[in-house]
């Protein structure tokens, strides 16, 4: 039993029943009675003053509740929308932070910004109406491109953000030691990179019902969260200002997040603070449209890398000049994105002694942009491993082979960079190998020769990424700046007859923790899985919890299911020994059954949960029941790394850049199902190939409307833009969690952006900026053709 | 207000409806099916993906009204009582799925395709999937499930 649904195995899915059956219930299935319906209206500006918001005549239409502003809102005193990270600057200032209502009050700082909502019976009727309401705007310039954010003559977004400068952040050795080592180096490499800017995208749009109950003055919010108990601490403690008890928020099946469900948006606030208000349901979902306008959006850097060399290649330096766009407000976590989940990952799987990285943050009349999938290590390893190989190139020395001379040692853990982590544990140079050999790179050069002949350019390129996750030791970030811990709980209740419920703080929109949950407490405490119900999601059901981001949920969620296990095993011993007329220190435990040692004496879980309920031979002091609460903090990041080796074939005719293999190794730890954490691995680098190859959100420079505003202009992977992936992985457990695990979510979205370009770059022999569209590359290689050799 | 008889998984259904009612509202908010999920407005991600007799159609891009007279199945009309179809059966045997909100629209549409094209080669699947989209699998374990779901299908 324990071998095919324990730790390690690749159990199919417990949840995949009510998705294949169309019987999920996500937030928009999601219908109250006396529900009315809420739709947004928007502005249609970049910027722009609000001299007038009419409602008057859209008032009047069929159907119409009621319609309210940014008056309103500010009446009843709702508090605006906040970032939980406090950011010190270089000269130790916090951060700019401008207000940001959740219905715009005098400015609208977005295209796409909120400027209304009516509620009405029907949505029909609510978007009727909305069409009915008469803004008068007087436009202003707006600024648009991160760079031009500070110029001197650019737009101010915020009076309160001077030059729209919201924070200039360094971290590393210091600037003039950098400098220093540069001067004199042997060898000196330089790469503008842009980090071009995503939409998520999760496949469900967001949603959120708001109820209110004026019996028990309680409010309920069903949202597409992916932490609905941080949801309520942010709505009850800063926007409402009612007491947590008084809040239950639901996230319940979810479609996707990938950073973008994390935070608290508008939109949940008004349905909350309006069913509240006119004494009915309020439920909104989002369009596609109205997603892309209005989720927050992923990457958008700006950044001058250079990495110096001695003669023989070994890195010395590396020095880093970045300029991050924050959009128009400051989303929930954006202020961490760009410095900590960034900076601190650019020492890579490198022993480099010296990096230095400064970081300017810049408020543009654009979406608010705050993390997705990878959230700043995406950056990070895009910075360093174009360096690398731009290196590698350079020096005339293989990729693989130049890497190899600057890993960290296997013997060296753990290994303190000069960007504040250490490392825990890893085996760098092994993994590479093997990635090299699932790439099969020693054949690469006749397949490059074979693609030549057919008038196609082949090309290969590494990404040997390091990241840092299962956020996260909760001393460390609130010593820089976090509002919140970054602990996880669990609960694991036995009921009477031996079934068990385990309470998470962790949230699924994807992961799979039904399955992997259960297999913990399956394999520990030897229920059968099929007993095992794993509960998250609901607040009122699972105790306080921060939630489904950063690859966390394994690391630090399952870690608390080991504490919680081995508190009920605790206790079930005094049950055991009690029951077998035992002492407790006779006892030994194995997966579910508690033996008298030497003797054939047991007793198995099951027995032991039944008589804590029915406790007529029991142990005299000791409490009824068998249920067991476990917080967990973890001492450090995880770390998880790895190798992709990308490989494409590029027709140039038509600059159509085609996958032609991918090959991954990572390391992360234990695997507690390697089917689930390969799917993990699949979908990352889909979204990262998405970067690199088919993604980015454009904006008119001039009038700031968000060109690539759906499907049609937003170029989405699909099927057959991407190959079968051949995923591999070593395993270096984690030393400091009781599951040895680094957790997966984000790596392969991590990893990928960089292997692939370095591929295409490989190919056509000429840098370029991501995303790497056909007419991107076929100019490039016109532009290079003169000079290059056969 | 126009009025439709549809047959939905086999049942009978006359409602009347605005005319603008798409065929998707009308499942999820008059029928409560809610299986079948709005994913864009473009008619490009193909989560709404339903059968009108018996071929996958965007029903984010039919209106109700056009399906008047017609046999539609869903997600939910699709396994038979409580026994799985192969191809649902194999989403969960080859881990096709991770949130699910793509699943019933990418099953809907490899049920049409495996009908029509009985020992696909991989390049095929991609390519008959190009009107679903997936943001959570990389679609690495999608392609390997409509094989198999096909291949039961037909075997």
């Amino acid at each position: 039993m324990t071998a095919q649904t324990g730790i390690g195995a690749a159990v199919r899915r417990k949840e995949d029943f009510r998705f294949i059956t169309g019987a999920g219930r996500y937030t928009d299935d999601i219908n109250r009675p006396g529900q009315a319906h809420a739709y947004f209206l928007r502005s249609p500006h970049a910027f722009a003053k609000i001299n007038k918001v009419d409602t008057a005549a859209a008032a009047k239409m069929p159907g119409v509740v009621a319609i309210l502003t940014g008056a309103d809102i500010q009446a009843d005193k709702i508090g605006g929308l906040i970032c939980g990270w406090v950011l010190k600057g270089k000269s130790g200032e916090p951060h700019k932070a401008p207000p940001h209502p959740a219905i715009a009050l005098d400015h609208v700082r977005h295209v796409g910004d909120q400027v209304a909502v009516v509620i009405a019976e029907t949505l029909a009727q609510a978007k009727d109406a909305a069409e009915a309401i008469v803004v008068d705007y007087t436009p202003l310039a707006p600024v648009i491109d991160l760079r031009q954010a500070l110029a001197a003559d650019a737009p101010q977004v915020h009076p309160e953000a001077p030059g729209n400068l919201c924070y200039d952040w360094e971290i590393g050795t210091p600037k003039a030691d950098v400098d220093a080592t540069f001067a004199a180096a042997a060898h000196h490499v330089t790469l503008d990179l842009v980090n071009n800017r995503l939409v998520p995208n999760p496949m469900e749009p967001r949603a959120a019902v708001g109820e209110y109950d004026r019996g028990t003055d309680e409010l309920l919010c069903y949202s597409t969260s992916q932490n609905p108990h941080v949801l309520r601490l942010i709505l009850c403690a800063f926007i409402l200002g009612i007491p947590e008890h008084k809040l239950r928020v639901i996230a319940p099946d979810v479609g996707g997040g990938f950073g973008s469900k994390i935070f608290c948006y508008a939109e949940e606030t008004v349905c909350v603070w309006a069913a509240r208000k006119l004494g009915r349901p309020v439920k909104w979902t989002s369009d596609r449209s109205e997603a892309f306008m209005t989720d927050a959006h992923g990457r958008d850097h700006v950044t001058k890398a250079e990495l110096a060399m001695d003669a023989n290649g070994k890195f010395l330096a590396m020095r880093v000049d970045t300029i991050a766009n924050m959009g128009a407000y400051l989303s929930t976590f954006a202020t961490a994105v760009p410095t900590y989940l960034y900076g601190l990952l650019l020492a890579g799987q490198y022993t480099t002694p010296q990096v230095h990285c400064n970081v300017r943050a810049v408020f543009t009349n654009t979406t608010a942009v705050d993390a997705y999938r990878g959230a700043g290590r995406p950056e990070a390893t895009y910075v360093v491993e174009r360096l690398v190989e731009a290196a590698a190139r350079h020096l005339k020395v293989d990729p693989a082979e130049l890497r190899k001379r600057n890993f960290v040692p296997p013997d060296a853990f753990p290994y303190q960079t000069p960007v504040v982590v250490a490392y825990d544990s890893g085996n760098y140079a092994h993994t590479l190998d093997e990635a090299m050999k699932l790439a099969d790179y020693a054949g690469f050069a006749a397949r490059k020769a074979e693609s030549a002949a057919r008038g196609k350019k082949r090309g290969i390129g590494f990404s040997a990424y390091i990241e840092a996750c299962g956020l996260a030791p909760s001393a460390v970030v609130g010593s820089i700046g976090a509002g919140v811990g970054q602990w996880e709980s669990a609960q694991i209740r036995f009921n009477a007859t031996g079934s068990v419920f385990v309470n998470t703080g962790s949230h699924s929109h994807g992961q799979g923790h039904e399955t992997t949950f259960a297999q913990i407490v399956s394999d520990r405490l030897g229920v059968p899985i099929e007993q095992v119900e794993v509960v998250h999601g609901d607040t009122s059901r699972v105790p306080m919890g921060m939630g489904t981001y950063g690859s966390r949920s394994l690391a630090v969620g399952g870690s608390a299911i080991m504490k919680a296990c081995d508190k009920i095993i605790e206790k079930g011993k005094k049950i055991a020994a009690h029951l077998m007329e035992a002492s407790v220190d006779d006892l030994e435990y194995d997966h579910g059954v508690y033996k008298v040692a030497g003797t054939d004496k047991s007793v198995p879980m099951a027995q032991v949960a039944f008589t804590a309920y029915v406790p007529f031979n029991y142990p005299p002091g000791l409490e009824p029941g068998l249920e067991e609460s476990a917080f967990y903090d973890p001492s450090n990041f995880t770390y998880p790394a790895g190798v992709h080796i990308a490989e494409v074939e590029i027709d140039p005719d038509t600059g159509i850049t085609t996958i032609v293999n991918w090959a991954a190794v990572d390391d992360f730890g234990n695997v507690v199902n390697p089917m689930i954490v390969e799917g993990q691995v699949h979908g990352g680098i889909a979204q990262g190939v998405g970067q690199a190859l088919l993604e980015g959100a454009v904006y008119d420079t001039q009038s700031g409307q968000l060109l690539t505003g759906s499907f049609m202009d937003y170029c989405m992977p699909r099927a057959d833009d991407l190959p079968s992936f051949k995923v591999g992985m070593t395993h270096t457990p984690c030393p400091h969690n009781p599951l040895g695990v680094k957790g997966c979510g984000e790596a392969g979205a991590i990893a990928s952006p960089a292997a692939l370009m370095n591929a295409i770059t490989d190919a056509i022999g000429t840098e370029i900026q991501m995303p790497a569209t056909p007419e991107k590359v076929w100019r490039a290689i016109q532009a290079n053709s003169p000079a290059k050799a056969a | 207000m126009p009025t439709v008889t549809i047959t939905v998984n086999g049942k009978a259904v006359t409602r009347e409806v605005e005319a603008r009612t798409l065929l998707v509202q009308f499942l999820r908010d008059q029928l409560n099916l809610t299986g079948t999920h709005v994913g864009c407005d473009t008619s490009q991600c193909g989560a709404c993906v339903v059968h009108v007799d018996g071929e996958a159609v965007k029903s984010c891009t039919t209106l109700a009204v056009q399906a008047d007279g017609a046999a539609v199945t869903t997600i939910e009309g699709l396994a038979d009582g409580t026994t799985l179809h192969p191809m649902q059966e194999a989403f969960r045997e080859h881990h096709g799925l991770q949130c699910g909100f793509c699943t019933p629209g990418m099953i809907m549409t490899a049920v049409d395709f495996a009908k029509t094209n009985k020992n696909p080669t991989e390049d095929e699947i991609r390519h008959a999937l190009e009107g679903n989209i997936c943001r959570c699998t990389g679609y690495h374990n999608i392609v390997k499930a409509v094989a198999a779901g096909t291949a039961a299908m037909n075997g």
